[in-house]
């Protein structure tokens, strides 16, 4: 039987082939994927401009309507800028008069409009999202693809919400049209290029959250299925921020005490989303969600903070520095009896921080002495803090490449000398002393290190003379040799790595 | 609270241990439980020495209780974890008692990430061939179901890859629970489950019984094909295929054809790429007569298709798809269905989908034979030699081969040579440097006298070339010319313009010049390499350049073999010996080690086998990848300047090599 293949799930999503992706923009032919369904079908037929609602006797106004919403179902191929011009006209027309007439008019909401609105909106917004024009798309840099039917689209959408606005809406009435396959539907168009869209679906889905409470069960867990796909699929989702923007507000309202459900929401899936590479993208909506779960329940900290220190961004100092923003928005609002239960942890990982050779880095951490909140939660604790900070604040204050962070670091000893004198006093007499500690203790674990190659030599040797008695299905066997290279070569780079960093 | 007896003996370390063999076990356990992620992970990926030092009783009773209890740690501990543990079976004493290492990795199982997930089913199917029948029902079916009935659906996805490696080999009755417990998971309410489901259930079909396959699977398959997401539908193609491999052919009409035949009119390009791309495993499993019927007219849609991807996926397929034809119809169905969208393709819009076409187009001409290449095929190629991308143009030009066989490549010389022309001055150097490949190739085909009057001046264009791989693979492309046409072609043709290169202002391509000479000097042979090359080599051992001079010593170690014994003492050897005096030590040290011949050269291979593992320790610590490649590259130079390096190297050595690496040396 074959293992696993350790990639199945990239190829999940196997349609990152980068050079296919990187295709040119050819309008003419890359028609939006919405058309193909429709590319057998006979050309467009043409639509003509029916009577103004407004001039309709209202008993002729309700068939009236319907017939619009009807006509507005037409589908045209906005990538063909030459065809069927006066047709988009009409239906363009068409639209902006359903806005208005929706948005205006009181009464006109009847039942039987309701399947139509639907129908209207789903034959106009839901499609398969065409594949991205740049595989490398980066949302801070490049220009994003543009939705080529925006025009219809856009009113469209602004239909569609002033339809949900309406004083008339019922979502009783509405319930039987907009259900969970819609909620589906809507939502994976999040993925959409476009930020106008997007901006657009925010509101709609904001709504729709708001007016049907028997949706925000399936709208949660299908925000989380996207989530999931996101972290530990694709990596690959535009919405994200929007979504989370929706959940902000979500999470707002959540009533106490929290439910399971949202805790694990919380824990599985908001600090996971810490870990996708276009954090930078949607920290803000994200750091926001975190921080409103820790003010609804500040029982919350200490795994909230755990988690982070779980998945402290190890060679992106980008992110580390979006980390450091994060818990200093957390501790803004930390109980002390919280801030207690997390403060080793932490602070070990802020006074690695500190010492990043990044100064982007060690400036963020070190900003955290100029919170007053922070400082007097560091004060009421310093007989646990300053002992973890001490070593590489000293340390940094003699060898930052950066002034500024030697400036800053100058700044911070002075406060905390100020805090407790005494403890300073002893850290600094103890440094030397400690690091000459550190460096017998290192020292030995190197020791032990080779005595234990030694040691697993002879076992192999042992092994190896015992063979035909002990079929060992090490995987080492046969590479004795070259696995003793590559311990000789391990032993050099770790010898490099300590005896340069370490200085 | 298993593991209270390891946890004894970690403080143990410091103070001196009787047992000394426990000693550094005793470390390691303590290592395992070290605050740095990076020595946690050391330890555990030296895991087997622990388990070897334990001995299987100890390894079961106490070092596996400890793992199971340490499992929330970095994923990529985890990932190291899950690793170790699928070869651990010798380890705890046998095939006998493998099912102790099934609670650590039912954990793995259930972690997010995906690597550390997948790499535990990976290991759980690994020892799942090591249990017996009654060990597999007693301790990993269990296992397998529990998983399934997760409640987070990290496990429900764990167990779908575990199903099929225990089907085989327990009774009907569990058979049947492992049967349902996969339905279940077909229909779960995650997305992520059903993928995961999907993605399985071609592997699972295999291991049923067919009347299963039938009842079962069938249902399955159609139910994923129609999924709300198009992330599983997409799956669901890939299975039908490897269902339809296991069907009779009476059954698949009924069965799987109207679910394919939906996938690939699917309203997500996604779903029908996926078709286009599995098209040449779909055409064998369903046989000639389905192939006529139903693939022909999908294949030309996909084609046709709106979306570039899927376009290009389908292009290139088109070989493939018209060699698998049934030869009694194969030529009929390509020229009436197929070349049309072929044609059509080749002035696509999309650049890719041309690219993926000229990949394969070519092929077309073996089927097709003399004439139809001729009148059909020959004008799409010309088309292609003169696309405006040069990927297309490259592509046609690099499966030459298979149309000189049918028509011969004179045909199309008209419209090579410009397409040549052009690509040998393209401003990527990938591309210049992906035309010197085919050269020797096109030499041959086209002759001597054509490469002579159009060819050779671009080959000799190339030596100057401001890209170093592109002047390296010219040198190259030389010897293998020479190789074809010969060493008085040599002489006459390329070795003047060579050795005129000696005397250029550029020591670049002076240092060419050496070059073209060390690939040149055993294929003109002895002759032509004393007579003309060595004086030239000798003059330019007063070069100015210690770069060129080194160069030169080296390229005298290098053409050694080709001249007799007598000029090597008479005249080599002095101008050496000069050499090995020189002000430069780097000039000195290739003359030394040209004089002292071929010992070294062995040295230099040894420390050479090291470049690759310590560029693999390296890239899983902190290292950028270029910096890597400096660094070894630098390593290595290290090891051959320093060639009695003490065997336990002391500290200032490596200082020495880190300021190396970082280029304050040499």
């Amino acid at each position: 039987m074959e293992p696993v293949p350790s990639d199945w799930i990239i190829k999940v999503d196997g349609f990152t082939r980068k050079s296919v992706r990187k295709a040119v923009r050819q309008r003419v032919c890359q028609s939006s994927s919405q058309f193909a369904a429709n590319s057998s079908r006979p050309a467009t037929p043409e639509i003509s401009a029916l009577p103004q609602l407004k001039d309709a006797s209202s008993t002729e106004q309700h068939e009236l309507f319907m017939q619009k919403l009807h006509q507005c179902c037409v589908m045209f191929d906005f990538y063909d800028t030459v065809t069927d011009l006066k047709s988009k006209e009409t239906k363009r027309a068409t639209l902006s008069e359903l806005v208005d007439y929706v948005s205006t008019n009181r009464g006109v909401l009847v039942e039987p409009v309701y399947p139509e609105i639907t129908t209207m909106v789903s034959t106009n917004i839901f499609r398969t999202l065409p594949p991205s024009e740049n595989p490398d798309f980066d949302p801070e840099e490049d220009e994003p693809t543009l939705e080529a039917s925006w025009p219809h689209m856009q009113l469209v959408y602004e239909f569609f919400l002033r339809f949900l606005e309406n004083p008339d809406f019922q979502p009783n009435t509405a319930k039987r049209y907009i259900d969970q396959k819609f909620v589906l539907q809507l939502l994976q168009l999040f993925d959409s290029e476009d930020p106008r869209e997007r901006e657009f679906l925010k509101t709609v889905l904001h709504r729709i959250y708001g007016k049907f409470l028997g949706l925000r069960a399936c709208v949660r867990k299908q925000i989380n299925n996207i989530f999931l796909r996101y972290i530990y699929e694709t990596e690959h989702f535009n919405g994200v921020a929007e979504l989370l923007e929706i959940l902000g507000s979500i999470i707002n309202g959540f009533a106490l005490p929290l439910k399971a459900e949202h805790k694990q929401f919380l824990m599985k899936i908001l600090i996971p989303l810490h870990t996708a590479k276009g954090l930078a993208l949607f920290h803000a909506q994200l750091a926001y969600c975190v921080v409103q779960f820790i003010e609804k329940d500040p029982t919350l900290t200490e795994v909230v903070v755990r988690g982070l220190l779980k998945f402290w961004p190890k060679t992106c100092s980008q992110k580390e520095v979006m980390f450091l923003g994060e818990i200093e928005e957390i501790l803004d609002v930390i109980e002390p009896t919280q801030f207690k239960k997390i403060q080793e942890p932490l602070f070990k990982q802020i006074s690695k921080c500190v010492a990043s050779p990044h100064f982007q880095v060690a400036e963020r951490a070190l900003y955290f002495w100029n919170n007053e909140y922070i400082l007097s939660l560091i004060e009421e604790n310093n007989a646990k803090i300053l002992p973890i900070m001490f070593g590489n604040l000293y340390r940094i204050s003699k060898e930052h490449w950066n002034p500024t962070i030697v400036a800053l670091v100058y700044n911070v000893l002075k406060t905390l000398m100020e805090m407790n004198g005494t403890l300073f006093d002893e850290l600094t007499a103890s440094y030397k002393a400690d690091r000459q500690r550190e460096k017998k203790k290192e020292q030995e674990r190197e020791e032990l290190w080779r005595k234990l190659d030694e040691l697993r030599l002879q076992e192999r040797i042992a092994i190896q003379n015992n063979r035909h008695d002990i079929q060992f299905t090490f995987n080492n066997n046969n590479n004795n040799l070259q696995d003793k290279n590559e311990n000789t070569a391990a032993a050099v780079t770790d010898r490099i790595e300590s005896d340069s960093w370490a200085k | 609270k298993n593991n209270v007896n390891i946890k004894e003996i970690g403080p143990g370390m410091a103070g001196a241990d009787s047992d000394d063999s426990l000693y550094p076990i005793a470390v390691l356990i303590d290592e395992l439980r070290n605050e740095d992620v990076q020595l946690r992970l050391n330890s555990i990926k030296k895991l087997s020495t622990i388990a070897l030092a334990l001995g299987v009783e100890r390894t079961r009773t106490e070092l596996l209780p400890f793992l199971t209890d340490t499992i929330y740690d970095e994923d990529e501990v985890l990932l190291a974890l899950a690793e170790q543990l699928g070869n651990f079976t010798m380890l705890v004493g046998g095939p006998e008692y493998v099912h102790c290492l099934l609670p650590p990795l039912e954990s793995l199982a259930t972690v997010e990430e995906t690597v550390v997930r997948d790499k535990a089913v990976e290991s759980l199917r690994k020892i799942s061939h090591e249990h017996s029948p009654v060990d597999l029902e007693v301790h990993f079916e269990p296992l397998v179901k529990r998983l399934a009935s997760g409640d987070w659906f990290t496990s429900r996805t764990s167990a779908c890859g575990l199903f099929s490696v225990c089907y085989p080999r327990v009774s009907s009755t569990v058979k049947a629970e492992i049967r349902q417990h996969f339905r279940t998971l077909c229909s779960d309410d995650t997305p992520m489950v059903r993928r995961a489901a999907a993605s399985k259930l071609g592997e699972f079909a295999k291991v049923l019984e067919l009347e299963y396959v039938k009842s079962d699977i069938i249902s399955l398959f159609t139910a994923l094909a129609s999924d709300e997401q198009d992330s599983v539908r997409l799956l669901a193609v890939e299975a039908g295929v490897s269902i339809a491999t296991l069907l009779p052919q009476e059954d698949l009409e009924a069965l799987v054809m109207p679910t394919l035949r939906q996938a690939a009119e699917d309203k997500s390009w996604r779903v029908r790429y996926m078709v286009a791309d599995k098209f040449s495993d779909l055409q064998k499993a369903v046989g000639p007569e389905i192939t006529k019927n139903d693939l022909v007219p999908a294949f030309q849609n996909l084609l046709k298709d709106c979306e570039a991807e899927v376009r290009a996926a389908a292009a290139n397929k088109v070989k493939e798809f018209c060699e698998n034809l049934p030869e009694d119809s194969r030529e009929t169905i390509i020229m009436t269905h197929i070349l049309p969208c072929v044609k059509e393709l080749v002035s696509d819009t999309n650049q890719h989908v041309k690219s993926a076409l000229a990949s394969v187009i070519m092929g077309l001409s073996t089927i097709l034979g003399k004439d139809n290449t001729i009148e059909h095929l020959l004008p799409l190629f010309l088309a292609q030699l003169k696309d405006e991308c040069p990927e297309v143009r490259l592509n046609i030009i690099s499966n030459l081969d298979c149309v000189n066989e049918v028509i011969g490549i004179r045909q199309l010389s008209q419209s090579l040579l410009p397409a040549i022309v052009e690509l040998a001055e393209d401003a990527k150097w990938r591309v210049r440097l992906a035309i010197i490949e085919y050269m020797p190739l096109l030499a041959g085909q086209l002759g001597v006298e054509f490469f002579d009057e159009k060819l050779n001046s671009l080959c000799m264009a190339w030596l100057v070339d401001h890209v170093y791989a592109i002047r390296e693979a010219a040198t190259c492309n030389l010897m293998k010319l020479v190789e074809k046409f010969g060493a008085e072609w040599a002489q006459n043709t390329i070795v003047p313009k060579v050795l005129g290169m000696a005397n250029d202002p550029n020591y670049l391509h002076r240092m060419t010049t050496l070059f073209c000479i060390n690939a040149l000097s055993e294929v003109c042979g002895q002759e032509i390499t004393t007579k003309h090359m060595l004086p030239v080599v000798f003059k330019m051992s007063n070069d100015q350049v210690a770069n060129v001079r080194f160069n030169v010593a080296k390229s005298l170690q290098k053409i050694g073999p080709v001249l007799d014994s007598n000029c090597l003492q008479t005249e080599v050897k002095p101008v050496l010996e000069k050499l090995a005096s020189d002000q430069d030590m780097d000039v000195k040290y290739f003359a030394q080690e040209a004089i002292s011949g071929s010992s070294t050269g062995l040295f230099m291979e040894k420390q050479c086998a090291l470049f690759p593992l310590s560029k693999k320790c390296f890239r899983d610590t902190w290292l950028p990848k270029c910096f890597v490649q400096l660094f070894t590259k630098q390593t290595i130079l290290l090891f051959i300047l320093t060639p009695n390096l003490p065997a336990e190297p002391s500290c200032s050595v490596y200082h020495h090599l880190l300021n190396l690496s970082l280029g304050s040396h040499i």
